[in-house]
């Protein structure tokens, strides 16, 4: 941390990994299955409660259910070093999207929140001539834009990128940038929440979770091990990782496996968190060659190394530990209300009194969508 | 007996305010206890603290002999290289329970998480044990280098494990008793089924009383000659591993 504040002050801000400081992370995710909405407060108190799993260097959170008014456009919110980057970055979106609205995201000056970046926010809609002619859908597009700006734009960076959904981080703890984004005035359906300690690497704006793309956000706890397998993976089919951190990989094979490949989300998860082989050996026949054969072709998809997860979409969240349980996961459920969170006592401080609660075992998922959706099966 | 209500107090206020009470009255409750880390780090003989909510993280870490009774549930990495005293928990745990324990008791009231009683271990008349009333998850005595496990399953439904899998894997000490014999994929590969001894069962019986008292709970109809124990195959399993000769 010494070295972060030392090559700030002299101006020459390294980032993810061109600095190395060995140095655990919180997550906690709170859904409403009825749609009801509530402010970010909660959230914020949730992830308050486990300060002292994190470090300052990163903190962020992911609404689902906010833009109402605005539901049908991609809300884009970017991050931008300079003006001139801005000026450049804001020529690509007028030419691949009619800007309904941009602005600013107001915030408010918080002390330890420091160094922000410009944090702009536009509602876009891609347009339709140009997907055409890529022979691409409305949501491809989009996609294939926002990767090119953070390849392409340096010094601007796009995190967030869905519909009636935002997210909002930054450097600081979780609760400071909850409190700069003053999310006590945001009403969403979901919230999840991540406070970061980076192991491996600085913390920067960009590589605060959760990292996003069109409508999938994730925060994770761990740190992959099969991350370069997984990237070259994901980069084979369009992507880009430019984050130089590892949880965007994740992002990235959900969109992948679900949206592209149409792979239902209960094969998915046992494509990232695979069932052991000698496992799989002691199922029917129907279900081993299922499994060995998703094994088999998605073998670059697994995710090695300890991890829980929450994954958000717009049908819901799932939350994902690692096959053997090497980060700590809680859920709980309350009449229409589904909490996860790495410490329970992070749940209890919102419900005291939860109708069920359980350790999810490892691999196996806590599954918490909105009522009506079924995408499960 | 001093009441310290913890609510919105950080963790190393909270264990401040342990140490200066205890000066004064070695009985002490807690309220509304909500993640605050190492409560009762250190302690010892002689103190008693009663815990209402739920303790964080590393709770009784180094405890030496101070007893520790949880009215909610426990958080990860309970007892971690605690060397001596007494916790009781009236609910259930998660991952990481008796980290390295080198010595006293913990009786859970249910169920326990991933990896309880990893790497604890034993020297001379030093011998930590777990009693679980419930099931325990996968990797149950992972490193297991001494000391006692004990698993009692009750209130499983059907179909339902008392302990997930790979139990004992990269055990070389100690002893683990279970209420059941599972199947055998559920073991790793160094951990043995071994024969009930009548020191066993007098061991046995003497922590099911306790866990029964305390926790309230007729266990009679429990037959202890029907425990399964398992030990570690070989106490030196990877000695070859760096230099062969």
């Amino acid at each position: 941390m010494y070295d972060v504040l030392f090559i700030c002050m002299e101006g020459l801000m390294l980032k993810e990994g061109e600095l190395r400081i060995p140095s655990g992370c919180a997550i906690s995710g709170i859904i409403d299955k009825k749609g009801n909405r509530f402010n970010g407060e909660e959230i914020i108190k949730s992830i308050a409660l486990m300060h002292d799993r994190s470090n300052g260097l990163g903190g962020g959170f992911a609404a689902y259910g906010i833009y109402p008014q605005y539901k049908d456009f991609y809300a884009l919110h970017i991050f931008y070093d300079n003006l001139t980057i801005k000026t450049q970055t804001e020529d690509f979106l007028a030419k691949h999207f009619d800007i309904e609205s941009a602005g600013n995201i107001p915030t408010k000056p918080v002390p330890s929140v420091i160094n922000s970046p410009l944090i702009w926010r536009y509602f876009v809609y891609p347009r339709t001539y140009m997907a055409k002619e890529g022979f691409m859908d409305e949501a491809e597009f989009t996609s294939k834009c926002i990767i090119r700006i953070n390849k392409d734009y340096k010094g601007a960076h796009v995190f967030s990128s869905g519909k009636n959904m935002g997210t909002f981080k930054g450097v600081g703890y979780p609760e400071d940038i909850g409190e700069f984004f003053m999310l006590d005035t945001y009403e969403a359906y979901m919230w999840t929440a991540h406070g970061r300690f980076p192991t491996n690497t600085p913390g920067w704006w960009g590589g605060a979770h959760p990292f996003t793309l069109l409508n999938w956000s994730v925060v994770h706890n761990g740190e992959i091990s099969s991350y370069d397998a997984n990237r070259r993976f994901v980069e084979m089919y369009g992507y880009k990782c430019t984050l130089q951190t590892d949880t965007e990989v994740i992002t990235y094979l959900f969109d992948m496996l679900v949206r592209k490949h149409k792979i239902p989300m209960r094969k998915a998860i046992k494509i990232i968190a695979a069932p052991f082989w000698d496992d799989i050996e002691r199922l029917n026949k129907e279900l081993q060659n299922e499994l060995k054969s998703i094994r088999s072709v998605y073998a670059n998809a697994l995710i090695n190394g300890p991890f829980s997860i929450i994954l958000g979409y717009e049908k819901g969240m799932i939350a994902l530990n690692d096959r053997i349980k090497l980060r700590s996961l809680i859920a709980a459920e309350k009449d229409d209300r589904t909490y996860i969170a790495s410490e329970e006592s992070a749940i209890r401080i919102l419900c005291n009194s939860p109708d069920k609660l359980w350790a999810p075992k490892g691999g196996e998922p806590v599954i918490a969508l909105l009522e009506g959706e079924q995408e499960w099966d | 007996m001093k009441t310290i209500d913890a609510l919105n107090t950080s963790f190393g206020d909270l264990n401040s305010l342990i140490d200066d009470a205890i000066k004064i009255d070695r009985n002490i409750t807690l309220k509304n206890v909500f993640g605050q880390r190492y409560i009762g780090r250190g302690l010892l003989e002689e103190v008693k603290i009663k815990i209402y909510g739920t303790p964080g993280n590393d709770m009784a870490v180094y405890m030496d002999g101070a007893e520790l009774e949880v009215f909610g549930n426990g958080q990860d990495a309970i007892g971690n290289t605690m060397n001596y005293g007494k916790i009781v928990i009236h609910g259930s745990c998660g991952d990481t329970l008796g980290y390295a324990m080198r010595g006293g008791e913990i009786y859970v009231e249910r169920d326990v998480g991933y990896r309880a009683g990893i790497h604890m271990k034993e020297y001379k008349e030093m011998k930590p044990v777990i009693v679980v009333g419930g099931k325990a998850g996968e990797f149950l005595g992972e490193y297991m280098a001494g000391g006692a496990i004990i698993l009692l399953g009750l209130n499983l439904v059907k179909d339902e494990n008392i302990t997930g899998r790979f139990c004992g894997t990269g055990m070389h000490g100690g002893v683990i008793y279970l209420n059941e014999t599972p199947e055998k994929y559920n073991f790793g590969k160094e951990a043995v089924k071994a024969e009930l001894s009548d020191e066993d069962i007098v061991f046995l019986k003497k922590h099911i009383d306790f866990y029964s008292k305390t926790f309230k709970k007729d266990l009679n109809r429990l037959n202890i000659k029907l425990f399964s124990k398992y030990v570690a195959v070989n106490k030196n399993p990877y000695s070859n591993m760096y230099c062969t000769y």
